[in-house]
């Protein structure tokens, strides 16, 4: 389960808050601060709009990682939206670990717009991760892979 | 249990006789002693009105549909039944002006699944004697522990106090496991990941998606499934797949986490003996840790945790790790 | 008749699946289900009925039947069917084994269900006679002998032995294959234990049921008021209907892949809500409609279309699992069909 596939590149799946990480996200960009080009950006309007089904379907896609990242607790565009996505995916990734998929595939981070270089190293760090966990195996459907 | 059956035929005859409710809803002997059936009685038919040890079905999620029939209503509820009718009230599923509710005492519930895993089979005739069981079976007469055959969800009793109750029917002290709760969610928790994954998948793989889980959960409330939703894009009849089961069932608690009393239906239903109230009971657990002690249905006013939030709340990489 | 030691039997299987894939009663996290062997199964032929039952050798609760590969603007077909294989299915017991018969009068006849069939003709059954009915079985009723079922091979556990007779061609041939582990045997035991047992299956409790009840006019059965009644507690699952050996209904779904589409088929109950739904609704709108349904297809529909065999085989799984105990013993009780009364 733990063995790193040399032929194997992961994807991961990153729901990117629209107004902080996504525009960390873009400044990353504009600063030339790079991020892996396994990340698969997702924009939803806030953090909170992500259905734990989404993180489950996106594992069944084929992602070997899924992070969130909405704005710093207490600075929601919509005042609340991420307090409710803190609880929300608490219990989510306890309860995927708890079926026994590896707690370091999920992941949640507060990236402000002007953390260009949070969300690069978030990232990258991720990234990082995941390669060394290899291929999503537990949480994989079939029939959705080649 | 004789007794409190005989106080329970009088107070539901005397009811209907005097017109205070115009139904009642209670369990129905069946053919064998274990099969018995949720039923609604009337005036003039209580036949084969009973409550023994095999009367586990919470009756609480009937009313549902009972209660909008118009009419009033009496129901007989054990102690765990009574929280899934106050969460239910809460929810606005049930018209409480139609309903009066009597709680009954309970002692734990047996299940004949658990006699034919003890070896115990052809059962003919199960009878209690304090805390022995006689069973008469096709292959002569077996002695049995009552506490080895009592059901999943009575192993694990969380109370012995009535949420809601109009009148109340005890008259011996009754069981309550609570401190046992947690015990089986907290071996999994030591497990490691890969010990916990292939006890899952294998619990899992045997789930034939018969849906009895969901129909029965008195906090599965909606109309319109979203399993059952063509639209909603995770519809499906099938096992198909292995993760399928997985995002069957960690979704369908999600589903009902903080409005899961824990009553335990889903488990004693389940045709497969899958474990299923240690999927719910891990989110109350977490729910009692992470945010503070919370018992669905206990108050009708409570505010579920996962609707609620604080500002200074743990963070998701603080409870589960995930950062190296 | 030959025997085999009881200790062999390890043997026994291994030797079988050296040539086919065999299918037979494993213990997983505690339930008996038919699984495939290998040589970490935990073979059960001891327990009497498995949860789900062999249905799904020839009639797999989902199966996969053509996939679309998308490529740009071109579709491509792909048929998933694989060249038949020879395969076993052990330990099938004399009511799963009728229950063959009632499905293959559904798959079997036009339109021909070449799924199905391939399955069936690759399949070699061999059954278990059963040493220790339950207080559920009532296949008796049906007219059923659980002391000598048919198939190519007949088996019974008998002290420490496994008997095995063959009855057709291709359990000769497998016989054959399995003779270095067996001995012969005249068969007395098996005959000893024929008669025990039925002397145990005159004593269950429902075995003198009469579901020639249903033989009566179908309109009156149809338009019945015990039929509210009767599935008043019903929870609209599907448990009755996915561990029974006779229920034949699936539906079909598609599944979309990552480059295409899966078309597949998986078991559907009439329990469900939207079963048969069309663009025009459903046509049972209510559970009361819904659970007539499935009694009235077993004992009223199916046997009118078939000669007179119901499409119940007395296995007694839905008398166990149901979750509110509602179940074909009690409805053809309701509708008069006790000699008790």
């Amino acid at each position: 389960m733990q063995e790193i596939t040399t032929t194997h590149k992961p994807l991961i799946v990153a729901f990117c808050c629209n107004w902080c990480s996504y525009a960390g996200a873009d400044l990353a960009g504009s600063s030339r601060l790079s991020y892996p080009a396994e990340v698969k950006i997702i924009r939803v309007p806030c953090s909170c709009r992500v259905n734990p089904i989404f993180v489950l379907k996106a594992f069944q896609r084929g992602a070997d990682g899924v992070i969130l990242c909405g704005c710093h607790p207490g600075d929601c565009h919509y005042s609340t939206g991420n307090y409710h996505t803190r609880r929300r995916m608490a219990l989510m990734f306890s309860m995927l670990n708890y079926f026994g998929i590896e707690k370091e595939r999920t992941r949640i981070e507060w990236v402000s717009a002007a953390e260009g270089a949070k969300f690069s190293q978030v990232m990258n760090d991720f990234a990082k991760t995941i390669n060394e966990l290899g291929e999503n195996r537990r949480l994989e459907d079939l029939r959705c892979k080649k | 249990m004789q007794k409190i059956e005989e106080l329970m035929y009088k107070r539901a005859s005397e009811m209907l006789e005097s017109g205070e409710v115009d139904r009642v809803i209670a369990w129905k002997k069946g053919e064998t002693c274990y099969d018995v059936s949720p039923a609604t009685f009337t005036k003039d038919n209580l036949e084969g009105f009973v409550y023994d040890a095999f009367c586990g079905a919470n009756l609480s999620k009937y009313l549902v549909e009972e209660s909008k029939k118009g009419g009033k209503i009496l129901v007989f509820l054990k102690p765990c039944d009574t929280y899934s009718f106050n969460q239910l009230l809460s929810e606005h599923r049930i018209k409480r002006e139609n309903v009066y509710v009597i709680g009954i005492e309970c002692q734990g519930k047996i299940d004949a699944n658990k006699l034919q895993k003890k070896g115990i089979d052809g059962i003919l005739s199960v009878e209690e004697k304090g805390d022995k069981l006689t069973v008469k079976t096709l292959y002569g007469d077996k002695e049995i522990a009552f506490e080895e055959a009592l059901s999943v969800k009575c192993e694990t009793c969380k109370s012995k106090e009535f949420a809601v109750s109009d009148e109340t029917i005890v008259l011996n002290e009754m069981r309550d496991n609570r401190e046992k709760r947690f015990e089986a969610v907290e071996r999994l928790e030591k497990m490691t990941e890969e010990e916990r994954y292939a006890f899952w998948q294998a619990e899992l793989s045997k789930c034939i998606r018969c849906n009895a889980c969901r129909n029965v959960c008195p906090a599965c409330t909606c109309t319109h499934c979203v399993f059952d939703n063509d639209k909603s894009g995770i519809a499906g009849k099938a096992n198909a797949d292995s993760f399928e089961e997985k995002l069957f069932h960690i979704i369908r608690s999600y589903h009902v986490a903080g409005r899961c009393t824990d009553c335990g239906e889903c488990s004693r239903v389940c045709p497969q003996n899958i474990p299923l109230h240690l999927i719910n009971r891990k989110y109350i657990k977490d729910m009692n840790e992470f945010y503070g002690e919370y018992q669905a249905g206990a108050a009708v006013t409570a505010l579920n945790p996962i609707v609620d939030f604080t500002k200074e709340d743990v963070e998701a990489a603080t409870v589960v790790g995930g950062k190296k | 008749m030959i025997k085999i030691k009881v200790s062999l039997l390890d043997d026994l299987y291994k030797k079988i699946a050296e040539t086919y894939p065999l299918y037979l009663p494993v213990e997983v996290a505690g339930e008996v289900n038919y699984g495939k062997y290998n040589s970490d199964s935990k073979v059960r032929l001891d327990v009497l009925k498995t949860v789900k039952s062999p249905k799904d050798a020839f009639f797999p609760q989902s199966e996969n039947l053509v996939k679309f590969k998308v490529d740009g603007q071109k579709i491509e077909v792909i048929d998933v069917r694989e060249e038949a294989k020879p395969f076993v299915v052990m330990g099938v017991r004399a009511c799963d084994y009728k229950a063959f018969d009632v499905l293959d009068r559904v798959f079997l006849v036009d339109p021909l269900d070449t799924y199905y069939q391939t399955k069936r003709e690759a399949g070699i059954v061999i059954t278990a006679a059963c040493g220790r009915p339950d207080e559920t079985c009532f296949c008796t009723v049906f007219g059923i002998d659980p002391t000598d079922p048919k198939g190519d091979v007949t088996t019974w556990l008998v002290d420490g032995y496994l008997y095995w007779r063959a009855n057709t061609a291709k359990g000769e041939e497998l016989t054959k294959a399995v003779s270095s582990l067996a001995e012969e045997t005249d068969g007395k035991a098996v005959d000893k234990q024929k008669e025990e047992v039925k002397k145990i299956l005159k004593k269950l409790p429902n075995a003198d049921i009469k579901p020639e009840v249903f033989d009566e006019n179908m309109l009156d059965l149809f338009h019945d008021k015990k039929w509210q009644k009767l599935s008043e507690a019903c929870l609209g699952c599907g448990t009755c209907t996915f561990v029974c050996p006779t229920c034949q209904c699936f539906d079909i779904k598609e599944f979309i892949t990552n480059d295409g589409v899966n078309r597949f088929r998986c078991w559907d109950s009439c329990m469900y809500k939207d079963f048969t739904k069309t663009a025009g609704g459903q046509p049972r709108p209510t559970q009361m409609q819904r659970f007539r349904q499935r009694f009235m297809h077993k004992l009223v529909y199916y046997p009118k279309n078939n000669g007179g065999l119901y499409s119940c085989v007395g296995c007694g799984r839905c008398v166990k699992k149901c979750p509110q105990h509602l179940n074909i013993v009690k409805v053809i009780k309701a509708f008069g069909g006790d000699d008790n009364e």
